[in-house]
């Protein structure tokens, strides 16, 4: 069952009138409907190739929020072995915006984690929609410096619209827990690998996804403000997203091009929620691969190039 | 969710009209209304008392030139260079066009961007700070406050000196989209540069720090001060009223909240601020206590400083 984006409407009903041409046909076996509904699904073919070839900035934050697409938990699933979570921040609470643990990746032990936002009403409202409380940084932090300690490669996978804004998150210092994680991916060691793989908001992106490499899913975004954010006070009306998504440069190319970005990973066509394995599957090779970059430098190698990216980082603009 | 949504821009905007009473555009003769009590007041004795309302003790804004006047020994300072970013690097447009947002700015505050870096002695130590003008785009962080902040730090491991923070912003430079969410890591490397050169790095919070600024330097002080009263939060009081749909306490995110919450040292009053830092660093970087009263002979730089700042003050130039 495929859940239809709002510019995907004429898709919708071409693949909506072969669905309707197949099921008449199944309480008929006497009529031949196959050659019409083959030639209907030749069309969406066409037709999504073409959509997803040009997505506007806006379609693209459309398309990495979308709830079919693969989320922390699914690659972690299908990527790493002996996922063995660990929980808590030692200090106030284990915050389920966050998952992650022990696991291995290629039979190599590692650290992974990253936001989750859940697949359904309620696992979304327990994984608080994946925006992270003070003590989901807390506890990601925690993980980084354990896996510093055993030299584990980290694995950090991003998806959130940010951090939550709420009472006791403010009370118990979301600032200052978003701080220190990122000061934590700035103090590690160990290889530390981010993939944005639907939507990195703001600070609550930052703290998780400061690496020696970010990859980017091909439709994914990286914001400094949502783009209804940004339109309602730049433009004073929120209605004004496409604009405002547009002038904000949140995609993955954009973000290539300014050096944000440090590799983007190809989503199948008609974005990843409709190819799930082979999105996983297409991860998987690019972590491998970057791992294997990392491998190749000593760990204060490592961590100075990593200093040394954010600090050269928009030296250039989009030149 | 973001942290700067809808609620940062009235509070900029109403803020603005308060605070444009800067010296240039404000003759000794008029009275300046106090932003949180409404009493009338006598502009030389506000500037006495370096812009806290006397009858309230509300911390109004103070210029990071004032402020630097008021902390340094003999009101003697030195400007520090900071590089230029490039201009506009995203070719960003909302309804106006960024360059010509930074020319209202530079007009409006005689100031060439949001941080002003500086060195001197204070007590009689030398000392590297850093202030961000609230006056100029809500302090906003972009590029040139990442700059500033590298600068500031290289500049004090390089003497040896502590790095002073007064921080004061509304949240990211919009205008500069990812690459102002990108000051978060930057920002925090420079922090990384003073601590690990064994080197004091204290923040002080003003009225209002909020957004990235609140989760990257002015969370990682050695020593965590604010002024009283100053609103210092991740995601702002409209935003988690919006969020959680209900009023939140009386000094909600107010600096004295903040320090019953446990996230921060002290709050200090503006009068006792250069005091405090004296004190502070000297007993940071293990020097004998202060000596009272004794200033130091000016340097020739900072004759020269002292007569451009007391030409400024009797209102000779026109910069
Ligand atoms: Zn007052």
């Amino acid at each position: 069952m495929q859940t239809y984006l709002d510019f995907e409407k004429s898709l919708a009903e071409i693949e909506g009138k072969a669905e309707e041409l197949r099921a008449l046909a199944r309480q008929d076996p006497e009529m031949d409907v196959e050659k019409e509904a083959r030639s209907l699904d030749d069309r969406a073919r066409t037709m999504l190739a073409d959509i997803y070839k040009g997505l506007t900035p806006w379609r693209k934050c459309q398309v990495a929020r979308h709830p079919l697409r693969p989320h922390a938990l699914d690659y972690i699933g299908a990527l790493f072995t002996e996922y063995t979570p660990l929980a808590g921040d030692r200090a106030f609470a284990e915050d389920r915006a966050v998952v992650g643990g022990l696991a291995r990746f290629n039979d190599r032990p590692v650290v992974v984690f990253g936001h989750e936002r859940g697949h359904d009403t309620q696992s979304r409202l327990d994984r608080n929609f994946g925006m992270a409380r003070p003590e989901g940084y807390r506890k990601g932090a925690r993980l980084m410096q354990l896996a510093d300690r055993f030299d584990l490669p980290v694995i950090t996978l991003v998806d959130t619209a940010g951090a939550y804004p709420g009472k006791g998150a403010e009370e118990r210092g979301q600032a200052e827990a978003i701080a220190r994680s990122t000061e934590m991916c700035l103090t590690i060691k160990a290889p530390l690998i981010s993939v944005i793989i639907g939507e990195g908001g703001s600070g609550g992106a930052v703290a998780f996804a400061t690496a020696d490499r970010v990859a980017m899913l091909e439709h994914s975004v990286y914001s400094v403000i949502s783009p209804e954010g940004c339109a309602s006070i730049l433009w004073k009306n929120a209605e004004k997203m496409r604009e405002a998504a547009e002038a904000l440069r949140l995609t993955a190319q954009d973000l290539r091009k300014l050096g944000v970005c440090d590799r983007i990973i190809p989503e199948p066509v008609g974005g990843a929620q409709r190819d799930r394995g082979l999105t996983l599957q297409r991860v998987g090779q690019a972590i491998g691969e970057m791992l294997g970059e990392l491998d190749a430098m000593s760990p204060d190698d490592r961590r100075a190039a990593r200093r040394r990216k954010y600090i050269e980082m928009g030296a250039r603009g989009l030149a | 969710m973001n942290w700067i949504n809808d609620y940062v821009r009235p509070r900029i905007n109403s803020l603005n009209t308060l605070f444009t009473s800067t010296k240039r555009e404000m003759p000794d003769n008029l009275w300046r209304k106090c932003d949180e009590c409404g009493t009338m007041l006598f502009h030389r004795e506000l500037a006495e008392a370096l812009n806290v309302c006397p009858s309230c003790q509300h911390h109004m804004h103070i210029s990071p030139r004032d402020r630097f006047t008021a902390l340094f020994d003999g009101g003697t300072y030195h400007e520090l260079p900071v590089p230029e970013p490039i201009a506009d690097p995203l070719q960003f447009r909302d309804e106006k066009r960024y360059p010509d947002r930074i020319r209202d700015a530079r007009r409006k505050t005689g100031e060439h961007e949001a941080t002003l870096l500086a060195e001197g002695e204070l007590g009689r130590l030398p000392v590297v700070a850093l202030a961000q003008d609230f006056s100029f785009m809500g302090g906003s962080m972009g590029m040139a406050v990442g700059n500033a902040m590298i600068a500031g730090a290289e500049r004090a491991v390089k003497r040896r000196a502590p790095f002073v923070v007064f921080s004061a912003a509304g949240g990211a430079r919009m205008q500069e989209g990812i690459l102002s969410l990108m000051q978060m890591p930057r920002t925090t490397v420079a922090v990384q540069m003073v601590k690990e050169a064994g080197l004091p790095y204290v923040v002080v919070l003003t009225n209002p720090t909020t957004g990235g600024v609140t989760a990257s330097y002015a969370m990682l002080g050695d020593v965590q001060i604010a002024e009283p009263n100053a609103l210092i939060c991740f995601a702002g009081p409209r935003v988690i009223e919006q969020t959680i749909r209900e009023t939140l306490p009386e000094g909600f995110q107010r600096a004295e909240y903040l320090l019953d919450h446990g996230m921060l040292d002290r709050v200090i009053h503006r009068r006792e601020m250069r005091d405090e830092l004296a004190r502070l660093l000297r007993l940071l970087m293990n020097e004998t206590p202060r000596v009272h009263g004794d200033l130091p002979a000016p340097s020739p730089v900072a004759q020269d400083v002292a007569e451009v700042v007391e030409a400024a003050k009797s209102g000779a130039t026109e910069a």
